[in-house]
């Protein structure tokens, strides 16, 4: 029945896939036909046509090079900014410490936390978010229709999802990699250890896509094993019916403590993939995908500058000049993106910068305890690393 | 079966007696082949029982399920409005009593059931945490309340009699839109959008409502496919096989994501609302060709006799054949719905919370890193238990409805 359901699924996934990239691929071929004197006139050209008849308006009305005062009318800004709320979609499956729900239906996560650093940086209230709990498979349909708003659900940055999807990703939150777990006493040390190994393996992920380039690359042979999700590929590994279980670096973290016997585990050094996780958003709306853009850069921002939900009121007293601009208390550069002038002080004051995200979710206090490794400033050795607020 | 006794029935040849040991021995040590595989048998289900009773002992993860009960009932609903759930099953329940003291019998067994349960319950939830800002009755109290309106309101409908019937089924007729009422809100209450909904709410919102929706359709579908009209059989026949002839994911997953791209217009359907017309339209495909099952089994003699009486099609239809068509399907019906009802949990796929979905969610809580195993068994035990008891009373009913045919035939 399952296997039955992820087939259909599939099915109707690739058809639309089909369809959305089928059109990708006829825009390049009229372009050229046409004179190169029309090309400026149509500066947002060829995304795929967007599926939602409401979206088109957005996609030709919004100037490209222009500095509009005001949210460009009919863009998703100002119609997330008439609805009242932003409809973030999130993963339905929880990764523990990206997205989950307390016992008292409180959401709370370091994915949830975009969430709400966009809702603070859109209304100055980070609560005016509707969760929308999304699988796998329908994540990025819901994107393309229009259900939802931005895509904060741990999704890799492809080129081929950025392409054909039709999607634009905001810069990356958490950079994670994929890595191999085994069990100690199993005399596996690198994956050339693992020729001819069963490997555990969640289906439908890039995780699985990239087990097998590496095996392959390596000439080496695997059989795998693959679940439907994440709970019962480590309940198979937990119950030696594999040799290896994959999935990305943080969630073989957090899975290492789930295990019946934590110290019979290791995770191998090796790094499989990159797994930049971040932000989508649908192609079309330049200016929403700016904002979002913009308001998780203002996160890497603030961590470097120092400022966090509790000293921000100090700060709004500094008079260092490009404090005072990414504060928004001098100058208007946010409103070239159609945000608030002050969407940092608000984002910083209801969720914090960076480091407290990751702190309050990721950090030495919380079960995970994952050291910041690329996820660190790139002033400590890591790859945040966020342009001017000039 | 008090009445049973008293019937004159055809007679059986007389039981023999047997005791206990000479039962043993006739079924289970019959051969000395039959003696073997009875020890093995009764060694492996005392090994399997004991390590079960053992792991449910010391199985860490019990205060997962416990803790968040909140979410399992009903996920995201706002803690300071969870006295509207509460006020709605103690509706539903008062109604059940009444209906009980009235009507006694089947919904006797029901009422009496849940009155147990509810007590069950009432112990169990005083291991239930208080939620911060909870103005809703303790766990325990509620349960024993509302085993206290079954039980009540059996008596109390005992005394008022026959008059309570005529008010009683159009209560019924207006509970659902009551209940609805009292969970979304609206008339001067706070609106407490279906998004938040989740948990066995939803579940049972979903399975009722495709029950409830899906039978006057279906009965109709099965109708028009026997219908002398060809546009009208044409379209029932059309419908029933496109939708038989496609997965409920499907339907769901079309419903969910594909209809709004066909529809103009910004505003969308709720979601809820898109995934119960999707349950719907399934169930009222499937429940045609049971129903028409049953009008097959009518013989043809029947339908003559009726016209020849003078009666027309549609006195025909609603006096003679589909009473007896309905009656001869009952245990299918019954199948189909617990089908329905378990068949709900699909809706995680498009993105609704059920208590399936709220148990996966709670497995995920960083709160349960390092516990060893996890804590899916316990959880998903639990739930198991609350899909069970729903699907067990179900089933009960049927079989206490067939019985009924049964002897209504003699």
């Amino acid at each position: 029945m399952r296997k039955q359901m992820i087939l259909v699924l599939a099915g109707l996934l690739s058809l639309v896939l089909a369809a959305c990239g089928g059109q990708a691929q006829q825009a390049p071929t009229t372009a050229p036909a046409q004179p190169a004197t029309t090309a400026p006139e149509q500066p947002t050209a060829a995304p795929p046509a967007s599926p939602a008849p409401t979206a088109a308006p957005a996609a030709t009305s919004a100037p490209a090079g222009g500095t509009p005062a005001q949210p460009a009318a009919g863009g998703l800004i100002e119609r997330i900014l008439a609805r009242g709320t932003l409809i973030c979609g999130v993963n339905n499956n929880p990764l523990p410490g990206f997205s989950s729900v307390d016992a008292a239906g409180v959401r709370a996560g370091f994915d949830v936390d975009f969430c709400r650093a966009i809702a603070a940086a859109l209304f100055d209230d980070p609560n005016k978010v509707e969760y929308r709990p999304l699988s796998a498979q329908e994540r990025f349909t819901a994107l393309q229709t229009g259900e939802i708003d931005v895509l904060i659900r741990n999704s890799t940055w492809t080129l081929g999802r950025d392409g054909n999807l039709g999607l634009d990703w905001a810069p990356t939150t958490f950079y994670d990699g994929q890595g191999m777990m085994v069990r100690k006493d199993s005399g596996i040390n690198t994956l050339e250890d693992m020729n001819g190994a069963t490997i555990c393996v969640q289906t439908g992920t890039t995780t699985e896509l990239n087990l097998a380039d590496q095996f392959r690359a390596r000439g080496l042979t695997f059989t795998p094993v693959v679940f439907p999700d994440g709970d019962a590929t480590r309940a198979a590994y937990d119950a030696g019916q594999c040799d290896g279980f994959t999935t990305d670096k943080s969630g073989l973290v957090s899975s290492l403590t789930l295990l019946s016997n934590p110290a019979d585990h290791k995770i191998l050094e090796v790094t499989m993939s990159k797994e930049p996780l971040g932000p989508a958003v649908k192609q079309g709306d330049p200016q929403w995908f700016d904002a979002v853009r913009w308001i998780v850069f203002a996160t890497f921002q603030a961590e470097e500058y120092g400022i966090t939900s509790k000293n921000v009121d100090e700060f709004l007293k500094s008079d260092v000049p490009e404090i005072r601009r990414f504060l928004g208390i001098e100058g208007d550069l946010a409103k070239g993106i159609g945000l608030p002038n002050d969407f940092a002080v608000r984002i910083i004051r209801h969720v914090g910068n960076y480091a407290e995200i990751y702190d309050r979710n990721l950090g030495p206090n919380t079960p995970f305890n994952l050291p910041r490794g690329l996820n660190a400033l790139y002033t400590n050795g890591g790859l945040l690393y966020s342009p001017p607020f000039r | 079966m008090a009445t049973e006794v008293s019937r004159p029935t055809s007679r059986r040849a007389p039981r023999q007696q047997i005791g206990l040991i000479e039962w043993l021995r006739k079924n289970l040590f019959s051969t000395w082949y039959n003696a073997i595989i009875t020890v093995i048998l009764l060694y492996l289900i005392f090994q399997t029982v004991t390590s079960f009773v053992a792991w449910m002992v010391t199985a860490p993860g019990w205060p997962a399920a416990f803790t968040n009960i909140k979410l399992l009932l009903t996920w995201t609903y706002p803690v300071e409005q969870l006295w509207r759930p509460q006020a709605a099953m103690a509706l539903v329940l008062l109604l059940l009593g009444l209906s009980s003291g009235l009507w006694g019998g089947i919904v006797r067994m029901v009422a009496f059931g849940a009155a147990a349960v509810s007590v069950l319950l009432g112990f169990v939830a005083f291991t239930f945490p208080d939620l911060p800002g909870q103005t809703s009755l303790p766990g325990w109290l509620f349960m024993f309340l509302c085993a206290g309106l079954l039980v009540g309101g059996d008596q109390a409908a005992r005394w008022i009699g026959v008059k309570l019937r005529w008010p009683l089924i159009v209560a019924w007729l207006l509970s659902y839109p009551a209940v609805i009422l009292i969970l979304r809100g609206g008339l001067g209450l706070p609106i407490v959008e279906t998004k938040l909904w989740g948990g066995l709410i939803l579940t049972l919102i979903l399975a009722i409502s495709g029950i409830v929706l899906s039978f006057p359709l279906g009965v109709l579908l099965a109708l028009g496919r026997r219908s002398s009209l060809p546009v009208i059989r044409i379209f029932c026949v059309l419908y029933i096989e496109l939708i038989r002839g496609v997965p409920l994911v499907t339907v769901l997953f079309m419903g969910a994501l594909l209809l709004p791209l066909f529809l103009p217009g910004g505003e969308s359907i709720d979601a809820l609302v898109r995934a119960i017309v999707a349950v719907t339209l399934f169930s009222a495909a499937y429940l045609a060709e049971n129903v028409r099952g049953g009008l097959q089994s009518i013989p043809k003699g029947q339908i003559e006799a009726a016209r020849a009486l003078g009666l027309n099609v549609v006195q025909t239809t609603l006096l003679i054949t589909l009473p007896q068509a309905l009656r001869a399907v009952v245990p299918v019906l019954v199948g189909q719905f617990i089908a329905l009802f378990k068949d709900t949990s699909l809706v995680v796929i498009i993105g609704l919370v059920d208590l399936l979905g709220a148990a996966q969610n709670i497995v995920g809580q960083p709160e349960w890193l390092g516990t060893p195993g996890g804590v899916w068994r316990e959880t998903f035990l639990v739930i198991a238990a609350i899909y069970w008891v729903f699907s067990f009373t179900m089933s009960r009913i049927s079989k206490r409805i067939e019985d009924q045919i049964a002897r209504s035939r003699h």
